[in-house]
């Protein structure tokens, strides 16, 4: 499949900003973060200008997106329709909790920053299910893409938060989940990428072709010279290439290095926990950004097969 | 509306049979089609650079060619591919709009470029490739049987049907109401035991395409060579022994 940047760029800031907004609603109650309206306003504000950011850049994607609003309608059928009705409802709890948090209605902010967090839990779900429904697309269509993108918006939610509770002085608690998240996604995405390896394609050129009684199918002549749609978009092949080469820079830098770092953060305090906790979170999102263009541009499409360029068998 | 139409017993499942028996490969169900369409419901479909090199546009139907098996069974078979006008199709479901409609009436699956977000979500749910894009519009086109032909009253009546089938050379392309067993195109995949594509997907296509036929199995030993017709032997001992020899 083809990577595109918008929808990359939007699944990647929208998932940390949401994974922010759930370690806030969540956290801020128990008090295992800085409270004041400042820190508040900062965790809060970052969550909804990485949501935004991701939501806008998602209409890049579309044909028309001065039409997105009609996106909302088919919550009944459509994944991708509930994703939006789920984005637009969380922005009142999540509105009202970046007010209650700066106006220090902390009654307010408790309930407000938990109805949030389901907020973002529920769009993220609704994210990972996108993709998890598509059967043509078998690395996709596979029972951990979900609760990839849950981990995986945690994750960076967490990264985030410990980011800046670091510069608040108080990054143990963030810090502690974040790394644990990190080696968990770590070891989850190599769980995910040994599935994908050893499940069989999901048709074959002879079931596409209902040719297979005759015999082995090849391609002879292609419909056309030049290339389509269906070539660009789902025929997209130079991430298999160097597939291998890309996952160890994904779970690396994404997932591993900032676990370590903020492991070594957590004993210290000021200054150097801040720096490293910073380094923490860039290289978690420039993982991410490698992990989600690789999610894309390993999958295969069934149609794919009609070109005599599927998967190899 | 995109949740799909809970279909009467006995509905309409208008669909295509493709022959791939006969089918000679020529590319005019796929021009006809372009032909129709640029100007019918789904109009304009877009080329770029249509004289140059770097031609795109698109077209709703596109005509492979494989071959299949080895040796003597060996056969080149020319495979066009267009939407299959599933009875659960993924294509709808997972649109966001209601753009994306399968009709309840007579089962063709359509799209209403009017709200068409052109998210192209349903491109990626077919896996069979019957969606194209189109850029210049911004919004998802897909074959619709030629819904504009199909029943319109002002066609004579035997070119009511689909583009592709009214200008099919070899007589691959059949169309017909799939959902009813008496039907000249039911019997035909019947008969000629006509198949889903992908089945394994679980879409259930409700066009069928009719296998090649089987080449019938040569003789064992040396070709025979031909004789000459009876009545070119002139000898009359000879066209006795001919005629003795031939029983």
């Amino acid at each position: 499949m083809n990577p595109a940047p918008s929808i990359v760029f939007f699944t990647v800031a929208s998932g940390a900003g949401y994974g922010l907004l759930f370690w806030m609603g969540l956290l801020r109650p128990l008090g295992l973060v800085p409270g004041g309206a400042a820190f508040g306003a900062g965790a809060v504000g970052l969550a909804l200008v990485l949501i935004m950011l991701g939501l806008l850049s998602s209409t890049a994607h579309l044909g028309r997106p001065e039409r997105a609003w009609r996106a909302l309608s088919q919550w009944r059928s459509s994944w991708l329709s509930r994703e939006g009705v789920a984005a637009v409802v969380t922005f009142a709890p999540a509105g009202l909790f970046f007010i209650a948090v700066i106006g220090g209605k902390e009654w307010l902010a408790w309930w407000t920053g938990l109805l949030a967090a389901a907020g973002a839990a529920a769009t993220v779900y609704c994210t990972g299910m996108i993709y998890a429904s598509l059967k043509p697309i078998r690395q996709w269509h596979n029972p951990l893409t979900t609760p990839g993108y849950l981990l995986f918006g945690a994750f960076s939610g967490a990264v985030l938060l410990a980011m800046l509770a670091a510069f608040w002085g108080a990054a143990a608690v963030p810090a502690a989940i974040a790394a644990l998240l990190g080696a968990g996604s770590f070891v989850f995405k190599r769980v995910y990428w040994a599935s994908i390896d050893a499940a069989p394609p999901v048709a074959t050129m002879e079931s596409a072709t209902g040719l297979g009684f005759i015999g082995k199918v090849r391609p002879l002549d292609p419909p056309h010279t030049e290339t389509n749609y269906l070539l660009r978009e789902m025929a997209f092949r130079i991430g298999r290439v160097h597939a291998a080469r890309l996952r160890r820079i994904a779970s690396l830098v994404g997932f591993a290095a900032p676990a370590v770092l903020l492991a070594l953060a957590l004993p210290m305090g000021g200054v150097p926990a801040g720096i490293l906790a910073l380094a923490a979170a860039l290289l978690a999102l420039v993982g991410l950004l490698a992990e989600r263009w690789l999610m894309f541009a390993e999958a295969t499409h069934t149609v794919a097969l009609y070109y005599g360029v599927g998967e190899p068998r | 509306m995109t949740s799909l139409p809970t279909p009467a017993p006995g509905a309409k499942k208008l669909g295509l049979v493709i022959d791939l028996d006969t089918c000679v490969g020529c590319h005019a169900c796929a021009t006809n089609c372009k032909e129709w369409n640029t100007s019918g419901h789904m109009a304009p479909l877009p080329d770029r650079n249509a004289y140059s090199a770097g031609q795109e546009g698109v077209w709703f139907n596109r005509v492979h060619a494989y071959e299949a098996g080895e040796g003597e069974e060996g056969r080149t078979v020319h495979f066009p591919r267009s939407c299959l006008h599933c009875e659960t199709p993924a294509c709808v479901t997972v649109c966001p709009t209601g753009a994306s409609y399968k009709r309840a009436e007579d089962g063709i699956v359509l799209v209403n470029t009017d709200i068409c977000i052109g998210c192209q979500l349903c491109a990626w749910a077919c896996p069979y490739g019957a969606r194209e894009f189109d850029d210049d519009a911004g919004v998802m086109k897909k074959c619709t049987l030629c819904v504009d032909r199909i029943y319109n009253e002002t066609i004579p009546e035997p070119q009511r049907v689909p583009a592709c089938v009214s200008t099919c050379p070899a007589h691959a392309r059949h169309f017909g109401d799939l959902g009813d067993p008496e039907s000249a195109v039911s019997k035909l995949v019947a008969e000629r035991g006509g198949v889903e594509l992908m089945p394994e997907l679980g879409y259930k296509p409700v066009n069928r395409y009719l296998p090649p036929r089987r080449a019938p199995k040569a003789d064992a030993g040396p070709p025979k060579e031909a004789g000459p017709l009876p009545s070119r032997i002139t000898n009359p001992l000879l066209r006795w022994v001919d005629k003795v020899l031939s029983r």
